[in-house]
């Protein structure tokens, strides 16, 4: 008690405050998912925005997608790409990896967890795909600097435990890009009682393994319901 | 390389700060000694560097076809036979160069990694002419080994996606930005190769037709200049053909290119100096 007249503060109650706010800043946000399919890997954000992107390229084969506060991941993904792009340039394309980037990310927000007074309330995965499905790559980053090493799919954001079930439920090795963007949009839904997504309120992107040189690719809203009527058609016919 | 040892832990202050969008700029800040152009050498050039040598590019509607042949010289000896001078600069424009081919190749490489990262950083594409501006600026980098004898000249051709045509741009040593109309070449052949172009140009060539006109041209430059090579039939080494168009770049597959010149190298057997325009 007098400790704390004099403002001293606890490590252990420091760092649990600062995980408290970042938690509750990430909370209010929408969530994203990231799925690997056959071909690559596909990025879902429930993002009306055309401007403001949860999901970027950072390299030939990796890709970034976040929640939080957007200047705070804009931030650490323009930091990316020019880690990427000076690497590249240095070395070689090849020599650019998702494990690599990770691991500055988590350095960096790690730093920033521990040295400045507000955390950053953003929540990453960097993501790298490979020549067939057990090459790709997924990390999962939180605010302090964590890395998880995910396989399958990731969800992020305000009603992550919601999504991430909801993708449970629902996603299975090898599934098509029709089937895991329906699969990513239902779990999307999930995040409110009665929340239905539409292609104009959806940013989506994949990752392709079967493109050349840069596999980055948006998927525009006529894109997205041309795919979404194709899963819902083939499940139509298997019933 | 010293000023790259921060990479591996966090990102540095600068990678973070707000900054242009151009990789260039990002680098001579970051790290000025992977710049071309920024070493500074009191020796003069010598004739042992390897240079490359000649390229041409034509334009047709709806897009352009970019085209160098293969030899790089060193003096009076061929360095290399099958080196590659035209490169796809970005989804939408071929970049080649002539001059010294080391600097000229780690400039292309440097204007490949500008382009993207302008994309990746703004969300969008420069606009064409943006593209060739940019260019100006970095051979205008070169400037100081330009002066010691180490000249490196691009030429640059795209899709202008507002016009729906080709454009083609080319540049002198100091940076100068010049755009050319239906056709140039660059490089000691150049001479051959535009008179040449001059014959056998015309307006409503097709995709192909534009391909064969450089071809002869590049056949017409190694007839009479030493330091550009001819198709190689036996090595099977051809030019490097590309089209730029609204479909993207789109380097000629080794098959294409290797018809498109064992045709032109029949068509000499008839008439050593090519097809010969009408004269009246």
């Amino acid at each position: 008690m007098t400790m704390a007249s004099f403002g001293y503060v606890a490590p252990e109650q420091q760092a649990k405050d600062k995980a408290d706010f970042a938690r509750k800043g990430i909370a209010r946000g929408r969530s994203v998912v990231v799925l690997q399919y056959t071909d690559g890997i596909l990025f879902v954000a429930d993002n009306p925005s055309k401007a403001l992107h949860k999901i970027s390229e950072i390299y030939d084969r990796i890709a970034f997608a976040a929640v939080g506060k957007y200047n705070e991941f804009e931030n650490l993904r323009l930091g990316g790409v020019r880690y990427a792009d000076v690497t590249g340039y240095t070395y070689d394309r090849q020599d650019v990896t998702a494990r690599g980037l990770a691991n500055v990310y988590a350095q960096t927000l790690g730093t920033i967890f521990t040295e400045q007074y507000k955390p950053y309330e953003v929540e990453l995965v960097v993501a790298q795909v490979g020549e067939d499905a057990a090459a790709d790559q997924l990390y999962r980053l939180t605010f302090d600097g964590s890395v998880q090493d995910e396989r399958g799919f990731v969800a992020m954001g305000g009603k992550a435990d919601a999504v991430a079930a909801a993708l449970k439920d629902s996603y299975s090795d090898d599934m098509s890009l029709a089937a895991a963007l329906k699969a990513a949009v239902h779990a999307l839904e999930q995040q409110d009682s009665d929340r239905h997504l539409d292609a104009t309120s959806l940013e989506a992107a994949v990752l392709d393994r079967n493109r050349e040189h840069r596999l980055f690719r948006r998927l525009p809203a006529p894109r997205i319901d041309t795919l979404l009527s194709e899963a819902n058609g083939a499940a139509d016919s298997a019933e | 390389m010293a000023s790259n040892d921060s990479i591996s832990g966090r990102l540095p202050g600068m990678f973070s700060s707000s900054g242009s969008a151009s990789f260039t700029e990002f680098l001579s800040s970051y790290a000025p000694d992977l710049l071309p152009g920024r070493r500074t050498s009191s020796a003069s050039a010598h004739d042992d560097i390897p240079h490359g040598t000649t390229i041409v590019a034509v334009t047709f509607p709806g897009g352009v076809v970019m085209a160098g042949d293969r030899r790089a010289t060193a003096g009076n000896v061929i360095a290399q036979r099958d080196i590659e001078k035209v490169y796809r600069a970005d989804e939408f424009s071929a970049i080649a160069i002539a001059g010294t081919a080391g600097l000229g190749i780690e400039l292309i490489r440097l204007y490949q990694v500008e382009l993207e990262h302008y994309e990746k950083m703004e969300g969008r594409t420069l606009s064409i002419e943006g593209k060739a501006n940019r260019l100006a600026t970095m051979i205008r980098g070169n400037l100081g080994m330009a002066l010691q004898g180490l000249v490196v000249v691009p030429l640059f051709a795209g899709y202008d996606e507002e016009r729906d045509k080709g454009r083609i741009f080319s540049y002198d040593a100091v940076g100068g930005r010049y755009e050319e109309h239906d056709y140039t070449s660059i490089g000691s052949g150049s001479v051959f190769a535009k008179g040449s172009l001059k014959k056998l140009f015309r307006s409503d060539l097709s995709a192909e037709d534009a391909a064969l006109v450089c071809v002869h041209a590049l056949y017409d430059a190694a007839d009479d200049d030493s330091a550009t090579g001819g198709p190689d039939l036996i090595r099977k080494i051809f030019p490097v053909v590309a089209t730029v168009t609204w479909d993207g770049y789109r380097r000629l597959p080794d098959d294409e290119v290797g018809a498109l010149a064992q045709a032109v190298v029949d068509g000499r057997y008839e008439a050593p100096g090519g097809p010969a325009a009408p004269l009246r």
